[in-house]
This record gives C-alpha cells, structure tokens and sequence, in this order.
C-alpha cells in the first residue's frame, strides 16, 4: 500500500478495495517498525489517526469525501494542531499544546479528511538545514542512516522517502522543503509567498516563511498543495486570488517551453556528480521540447548574506514572544522578572536558535541597522529584480538544489557557515517570494540528486507540469532505498 | 567586523538569553565568522535602491471593525506556566 501514489491510494479507498483505517494502521505499523532508525516523528498519534480514519470510512460509505479522503499524511511539528503537542522541535515548546489548529491542518484534516498519522521532525523552529538542531535528536537519511536528510523538514522528508507517510507537509524559509528533497529523492514544493496560509504555522521569519508539500511525485505533490492552497483571512499576507487548477494542466505537453539556466548556480562550488546529474535533466526537457537559454542572475551570489541578516532580525523579534509567562517553558530558577525572561530563554532554545536571535538582535540594534539590515533590504530587491528581468525571458529556471549530496551527520554542525552555504541555490526565491520546487534527477554513489525549477509569481501549476512530464520519461522518483520498499 | 565574548554577553543581555557561560567563546568565534559572510553586502552597489521589507508589494489589508473571536481566556491559560484568577503569574516585579 505505502508504494501507491496518492492518486491510486484515493481510488482504492474510493473503490472499497481497502478501507483508510486499514490504510492507516499500515502506516503506524511501518512506522512502530521503522521509524526507530530513523527518529522522523517527534510524536505518533494512533488513536486520533485511527478515529480519523473511520470518520473518512464513514464519508467514504456515504459517496462523500474528495481525493484526498482517508488518505494520511504526516504535519511537520510547525503545525498548531488542537490537542497535541506543537513542539517546534524545541525545549521550549516541549510541553505546548496548541489551543487552536493551523488553517492548513483544518483544511487538510478537517476539510479533505486526511488523518495525521504524528508529528514530523524538524530542526528547531526550523533554523537548520540537517536536521540536526532538532531538540528530539537528528533525523537520519533513509538512504544512508550515517547522513543528514537535510532541513529544516528533515522528519517530513525521511519519513515520506521511507514509506511512514503517503506525503507530509513541510515549509521553506530558505530551502528548508526544497534541499530535504533533494537529499532523499523526493519532490517537495514551496508555492509563492502568500499562496498558503501561515496562520498556525510558527514563525521563523514572517517575509520568508511559506508552508508547502513533500511527495513522492510531482502529480501526489500537485494534489496536496491543491487542497492547502487558498486565500486566509486569518493571515494578513495571504493574497486573496483565486487558486489555480494544479492537477488538470500537469498532463500538457511542454514543448516550445523556454528554461533559462543560471551562469551563478552552475559556477565552482557545484559538485561536478551532481552537475552530470542536472546535465542529464536537461537533455531530457531537450527531448521533450523545451529550450535552453543560459542567463544570468548577477546577484544571487549575495543571497546567502542578504538572507543572514533578513531572516535572523525577523526571527529575533518573532521569538520575543517566548518569555516564560504566557506559554512555553518556564525556568524555575529565576528569582526575578528579568531572570524569568533570560533564564527561561536560555535554557529552552538550543545553541542555533540563540546564535541567531543574537545575530537578529545585533543587525537591529543602534548603529548597526543602516549597515546591516537596510543594506540587505536593498539587496533583496536587487535579488528580486535580477528574477523579473528572467522572467521577461523564460517562464522556469533550473538549476541544482544543492551543492552536493546529503553529507556525513556531524559534518558540519561546529561550523554555522559552513551550514549555512548549503542553501547557496534556494535562498533567493524565498527573498524575491517566488515558487520553487526540487525533483529527483540522478544519484551520485548511491545518493539522491535533486535538480530545482523555478517560476515566476503564482506559476505553481506551470512548474508541477514540467516536473510531471519530465517524470514520465524519468524513473529516478520511483526508486525507494533499500531496507524501506 | 569580529564581536569580542564580551560584545556576545551585551547583546544576549539585549535579547533576554542567559547563555551557558562556557558557550561565550564559541558563540564569539562562530558570530563573528557569520558577520564576515554578512560583511559581502558592504560591497554591494545599493544607492538609489529602494529597501524591499516584503516580497508582494502589497499594502496591509484592513478588515471592519467587527468582533471576530470569541473569548478564549481560558483555553489560553490553561497553557500558560502559572496563573491565579484569570492572571498571569510572574516573579514579584515592585517590592
């Protein structure tokens, strides 16, 4: 069952063929069984994923439900979800339960009838790109349990990669759904800014952050994102513009398709197994009938820098509010107000989250924001020109997702900058707000390599298509690693 | 631009983090190479740029002045460390 696409296992269950209660216990015995080697879920939860399950049998019975019910997913713990914890991955939200769910988890619980099956690991308030800030322990690569998955949506991606989850939410501030993907041979998605509600959603850094989906193909990946897509009034920046048909367009022909290739994301620095890999991802869309065009984004070498001043200030403020008094943790040892902010602080955000709410705080601080943080506002939008000059040009963008392949756990973890370069090639879509995706185009000694498209404001269903036909001529997604078929 | 362990313990005190004190000297060094990857923008060509907060260029959207939530006190307390009749509790703040 957990090798059926979402669209075979919503047939299925329409088709009586199984029920979603045995679907779903399939999954929690895989996971009982699996997960151990993996550590993808922060906290199972059986019996509200079985409840759900019937409760979909029971619309299924009825001739109810759409294509999606009865199907489980898992929630990166980003979610607010009633009832169970909402952890971040965090100390300080280890005991956070959430009074209210996230517009997304209504939409596709709720509303589609998906059951959760648990919540998904992640790095803490998704401030990592390897899954291993996470409060809960690493997450490791189902490809080789001696590496990273990636990150932040480190447990979404193990998880769906070794079959303990059909497809699993996740979000990108920069990379954080595109590079996990791309490290474990998956097809992940994160639409414009503003396509998908925030609202539940904890923030990391609010210009940046946008929730989207992680799949085994761009058709389950297209499905998904359909239903979590929409305008939300509870959400201050989501645009309020109608949703366009994702699915129906996957199935059209991209000949006369015009890609444009980045001279910057194909510089030194690419890893020349993950290059032939691109190389051969091209030759491909060649055949299908797109052309190439190589172009230049002057700019996005500073997107690394832009980025790390950008998202820390906004992370800086918006963990503000974990102050030990309305929720969260709340240290004991503090004898007076102030020691109540600073010790509860301290001992519930782990080393990564206070490097940058450090770094968020000095970029901000008097004397320092003209240099530092009005700078790199400019930058963005020369970032953000540099994509709508593209634009004018070509309707996708490729490129490599990241660097390499998913390296060594540890590898990189006394060494923030290091880390931080992996994101070299996803970072400016999440500054100029743009939709970007990763699908799996080869391996490199046995390692997933993902290749990235970019699109212009809004061009979701465009960027689903061209994965989709380049995935009926391409059998990389359909490989699973051993151990997890 | 490289910040000294003493520079790290005032901006800490700044954002409220008490830090592990034998984390300063690390934090020191692995901030200042941060700013040094941050340092590229100084180079950047920025003038008569405008500075971009947000990628749509939308403006805040306003609602009607309306009650749209109900009263949620007690779900939101229910979550909170400690409170005693409807009020958050915090260390003794005026002797």
């Amino acid at each position: 069952m957990h090798t059926l696409s979402i669209k075979q296992l919503g047939e299925a269950l329409r088709a009586r063929k199984f029920s979603s209660r045995e679907l779903t216990q399939h999954y929690l015995k895989r996971i009982e069984t699996l997960d151990p080697q993996l550590n993808s879920y922060i906290t199972v939860t059986a019996d509200q994923a079985l409840a759900a399950a019937d409760a979909a049998d029971a619309r299924l019975a009825r001739g109810e439900g759409g294509p999606l019910t009865g199907i489980p997913l898992g929630q990166k713990d980003i979610f607010c979800t009633t009832g169970v914890r909402t952890s971040c991955a965090s100390r300080m939200l280890d005991r956070f339960i959430s009074p209210y769910d996230a517009t997304i988890v209504k939409k596709l619980q709720a509303e589609a009838g998906m059951p959760m099956l648990g919540k998904l690991n992640m790095d803490e308030f998704a401030m990592g790109s390897s899954n291993e800030t996470s409060w809960y322990g690493p997450v490791k690569n189902p490809w080789d349990v001696t590496r990273v998955p990636g990150g932040s949506s480190g447990g979404s991606v193990a998880a769906v990669a070794a079959g303990l989850a059909p497809v699993a939410t996740a979000t990108d501030t920069g990379g954080s759904i595109r590079q996990p993907a791309a490290l474990t041979n998956l097809t992940g998605i994160k639409p414009t800014y503003g396509r998908v509600s925030r609202y539940g959603m904890i923030a990391f850094a609010s210009s940046l952050d946008q929730a989207g989906v992680v799949a085994r193909s761009a058709e389950d990946a297209a499905q998904v994102l359909q239903a979590m897509s929409g305008f939300d009034p509870l959400d201050s920046t989501s645009m309020d513009r109608p949703v366009d048909d994702l699915v129906a367009p996957l199935g059209r022909s991209i000949q006369g398709l015009r890609v444009g290739l980045p001279r910057e994301y194909f510089a030194d620095g690419l890893d020349a197994g993950v290059r032939a890999c691109i190389d051969g991802a091209i030759g491909e869309l060649k055949k299908l009938g797109a052309t190439f065009t190589e172009l230049s984004l002057p700019n996005s070498p500073l997107s690394v820098p832009t980025y790390y001043v950008v998202a820390p200030a906004e992370a800086s403020s918006n963990l503000a509010r974990f102050d030990g008094v309305r929720y969260g943790h709340r240290s004991a040892q503090a004898k007076n107000l102030e020691e109540l902010y600073e010790k509860s602080r301290g001992e519930g955000f782990g080393p990564e989250v206070q490097r940058r709410i450090m770094i968020g705080t000095y970029v901000l601080s008097h004397g320092y924001y003209d240099a530092y943080y009005l700078q790199a506002q400019k930058v963005r939008r020369l970032i953000y020109d540099d994509f709508r000059r593209a634009f004018e040009q070509v309707d996708v963008i490729l490129g490599p997702t990241a660097t390499d392949v998913a390296f060594k756990l540890g590898a990189k973890t006394d060494d923030p900058v290091s880390m931080y370069l992996n994101d070299i090639y996803t970072i400016a879509a999440n500054l100029a707000g743009i939709p970007a995706m990763s699908l799996p185009c080869g391996f490199k000694d046995g390692l997933p390599v993902g290749m990235q498209l970019m699109g212009n404001f809004f061009d979701e269903a465009k960027l689903l298509n061209v994965a989709h036909q380049y995935q009926q001529v391409t059998g990389w997604h359909t490989q699973s690693p051993k151990g997890f078929e | 631009m490289s910040l000294s362990p003493e520079q790290i313990r005032q901006v800490a005190k700044l954002a409220r983090l008490e830090l592990n004190p034998s984390l300063t000297e690390a934090y020191a060094g692995q901030i200042s190479n941060i700013l040094e990857l941050v340092g590229q923008l100084s180079a950047a060509r920025t003038e008569g740029v405008g500075p971009m907060a947000h990628p749509l260029e939308m403006t805040q959207r306003l609602r009607a002045d309306e009650v749209t939530q109900p009263d949620q006190r007690e779900a939101f307390q229910a979550i909170a460390p400690a409170v005693q009749d409807g009020l958050y509790l915090v260390p003794k703040v005026i002797e």
